[in-house]
């Protein structure tokens, strides 16, 4: 008897993913034996935004690439605008940035965390996960003033400083997270379920991490020396020599699979304790913006041409901005993102094959997928294949607006 | 057939519901404490319920129609009449001397199987992963729970569940054959959670991964019965579980000297306290404290360990009568 082979279609909304995204498992029993991925279910336009502001608001827009690691953008975009205009920031608006940039890091680990354990089914290791990242939410906002979205770096510094009365409660915070991370250890790392569930799930080979092209947690879960804080130092990291955390350092051999990317996570959030308390401790005095002046700065940026890239290690891998000023324009000329998840979802496809239906879970949160930092741009074509300019795709919204109206016989 | 009986009968099954939709919400009351949340109030499942009834059934187009319409009813005909068999505390099972453990088995079963018929017959691509996981499952936990049921059969030479209530089990046996019993009372432990597709085993509903499976495609008031259904089977896991082991009455054990109304209602407050105590451990428990294992790993777990221990309980049984 032949088998019965099913489609399970897993997105573009499925309880498995927070956004959307399609992974067509074509399955025989449990064994999924044909997978296809497809993206682009989420379009935004966001760099075509951009390059219609100003470089102060397009900071403020590259803030909205993503939802849950809102630093990361804006932390490419100084690096990157700052490159291309030859402003230097002070050197304490750098440490500043690189506090708030780890502290980010730990929010975003801890959250994957949870996230994967409720992927699997293990609720109540979300809950007490999610409660632990309370303490770093309310650091951020009395840092930044906001819980995710904070506003705080600009084009030649940060607009908010770090006063004395914060270092205790960051003091305050590290001691927490140190006593909270060993726990969090012994509950991941040595749970007999969760290791059942993870140990060679999701298994990445070296080789075949450095053909996918992969970044971040990902790369280094798999044994791949890489991290832009190591490789390309900036800021504070050029101070400190952050070497990226590999498995064969903590237990001497790297297999790439889910346990091993949730023990990188894990040893990550100590090292970003580790970074804050360097930058609390080696703390530069001095100003906090290289220009204060918003409107001296906008001036600035419009007498300035050049092009660099700004490259941030986020807490999902690299992330890298693009940027061309010139034109006498005030903002970017041309303003290109590439965001980690777009390396990492191609592994996806090759992970899936030959996996258990029960795996597609692990294996899409793994990388920490991020489906809007994915999609950015819509190339809208006719039905001659013909590319529609942004002035007759206006038109043809407000014709089908119109029709539909009459339809449904709603006044306008 | 006695007025006594039809009155077992009606009050019965409306009891069975309220009681279970109760624990449920106990349950998950007691699930969000654990995990440091507020949680739903008690009343919750009612309210789902109620809801569930007010809305819309949609039946899939591909969906083979009276089965997946069916499926629902048998699966609540089978837990209610799982409940008449079950000795309320003091009270007598309405179905007594019509059936015994081995019904029970079966109507267990039944229930599970009318869900995966369900899933087969909604011919949606998660129902059908989930009703082939459900049927692996089954086939895991089942010999489990008839081997509980066997060491019963040699230890009361019966497969009354009356006989086996009105004589507490630890009574009965030596030392020997009550090692053997806590073995059985610790593997039906295990099946518990698996019977009613609860974390660590609720593979068939995986949330995550097949979107509820079974249930995917049923809405409305068939949803609403494989809901309730499943909250009479809670209720009546544990009630079975405590009339096995636990029959302990409290007067026999205080030595009160109770009668008339006080009497059953003191027994039937014991019985639900004994009865809420098991679903606590058993289900509310585990579910909050496991990951959902995949179905090979729960397979293992059923066929090697749970059974090496129901075995082991079986022969020591056998060896202490």
């Amino acid at each position: 008897m032949a088998k019965t082979q099913y489609y399970v279609p897993v997105g573009p909304i499925h309880p498995a993913l927070k956004e959307p995204i399609r992974v067509e498992a074509k399955v025989e029993g449990e064994r999924i034996v044909e997978v296809d991925v497809k993206r682009g279910f989420a379009h935004r336009g966001i760099e075509y935004m951009g390059m219609k502001r100003n470089a102060i608001q397009t900071l403020y827009l590259s803030e909205r690439i993503c939802g849950i690691c809102s630093i990361s953008h804006p932390y490419a975009f100084v690096i990157g605008s700052e490159k291309a205009l030859g402003i230097e920031a002070p050197p304490r608006a750098q440490y500043i940035r690189t506090i708030i940039a780890e502290l980010e890091r730990i929010h975003s680990h801890i959250l994957w965390l949870g996230v994967v354990a409720h992927e699997m089914g293990f609720d109540s290791l979300l809950f007490w996960t999610w409660k632990g990242r309370e303490k770093v939410l309310d650091i951020l906002e009395l840092l930044t003033g906001n819980r995710i979205n904070y506003s705080v770096f600009m084009i030649g510094g940060v607009r908010r400083d770090i006063k004395e009365s914060h270092v205790k409660a960051l003091k305050d915070m590290i001691n927490y997270y140190r006593i909270f991370t060993e726990e969090m250890k012994d509950v991941f790392l040595a749970d007999p379920v969760y290791k059942a569930r993870t140990r060679g799930v999701a298994q990445l080979s070296r080789d075949m991490a450095k053909k996918l092209n992969v970044c971040g947690p990902v790369a280094r879960a798999a044994g791949l020396r890489m991290d832009v804080r190591q490789d390309n130092p900036y800021d504070a990291y050029a101070d400190i020599g952050v070497r990226a955390v590999v498995p064969q350092d903590i237990v001497g051999e790297a297999r790439g699979d889910a346990y091993d990317i949730t023990m990188v996570r894990l040893y990550e959030i100590e090292q970003s304790l580790d970074i804050i308390e360097f930058c609390l401790e080696e703390m530069p005095e001095g100003k906090i913006m290289a220009i204060p002046n918003y409107v001296a700065l906008l001036a600035k940026i419009r007498r300035s041409e050049g092009e660099a890239i700004g490259m941030h290690e986020a807490p999902r891998g690299e992330v890298i901005h693009y940027f061309k000023y010139g034109n006498k324009r005030d903002g970017p000329v041309v303003w290109k993102v590439i965001a980690p998840s777009y390396n990492n979802i191609n592994t996806w496809a090759p992970l899936l094959l030959g996996a258990e239906v029960a795996d597609i879970p692990i294996v899409v949160a793994y990388i920490d997928p991020c489906m809007c930092c994915n999609d950015r741009v819509a190339v809208v074509r006719d039905e001659s294949g013909r590319l529609i300019d942004p002035a007759t795709l206006h038109l043809k919204a407000v014709e089908k607006t119109r029709k539909l109206r009459e339809e449904l016989g709603v006044r306008a | 057939m006695t007025p006594e009986t039809l009155i077992y009968a009606f009050t019965f099954p409306v009891l069975g519901v309220f009681l279970g939709l109760v624990y449920k919400g106990i349950d998950r009351c007691f699930s969000a404490r654990l995990t440091s949340r507020i949680g739903p109030p008690i009343r919750q499942p009612f309210w789902d319920v109620g809801k569930l009834l007010l809305k819309e059934t949609v039946v899939p187009e591909n969906a083979v129609a009276w089965i997946f319409n069916a499926m629902p009813i048998v699966s609540f005909a089978a837990s209610m009449t799982l409940l008449l068999y079950i000795p309320f505390g003091v009270l007598k099972a309405p179905l007594e001397g019509y059936g015994d453990l081995i019904v029970i088995l079966y109507l267990l079963t039944l229930q599970s199987l009318a869900m995966a018929i369900g899933g087969f017959a909604s011919g949606s691509p998660f129902s059908s992963v989930g009703a082939q996981r459900e049927m692996v499952l089954m086939m895991s936990y089942e010999m489990p729970l008839a081997t509980v049921i066997v060491g019963f059969a040699v230890l009361y030479r019966s497969f009354s569940l009356t006989t086996i209530a009105s004589t507490p089990v630890w009574g009965v046996a030596g030392p020997l054959a009550a090692m053997g019993v806590l073995l059985l009372f610790i593997a039906l432990l295990v099946v518990t959670p698996a019977e009613l597709a609860k974390l660590p085993f609720d593979i068939a509903e995986a949330e995550t991964e097949i979107c509820e499976g079974m249930l995917a495609e049923y809405s409305g008031r068939n949803l609403a019965l494989f809901y309730l259904s499943d909250a009479v089977r809670g209720f009546a896991m544990a009630a079975l579980e405590v009339v096995l082991f636990f029959p302990f009455t409290l007067t026999s054990m205080l030595n009160l000297s109770l009668t008339g109304t006080a009497y059953y209602a003191v027994e039937a407050l014991w019985f639900l306290f004994k009865v809420l105590a098991i679903y606590l451990l058993a289900i509310t428990l585990v579910r909050t404290s496991f990951a959902r294992f995949r179905i090979e790993q729960a397979s293992r777990v059923f066929w090697v360990y749970v059974n090496i221990i129901a075995l082991v309980g079986l022969a020591l049984v056998w060896l202490g009568v």
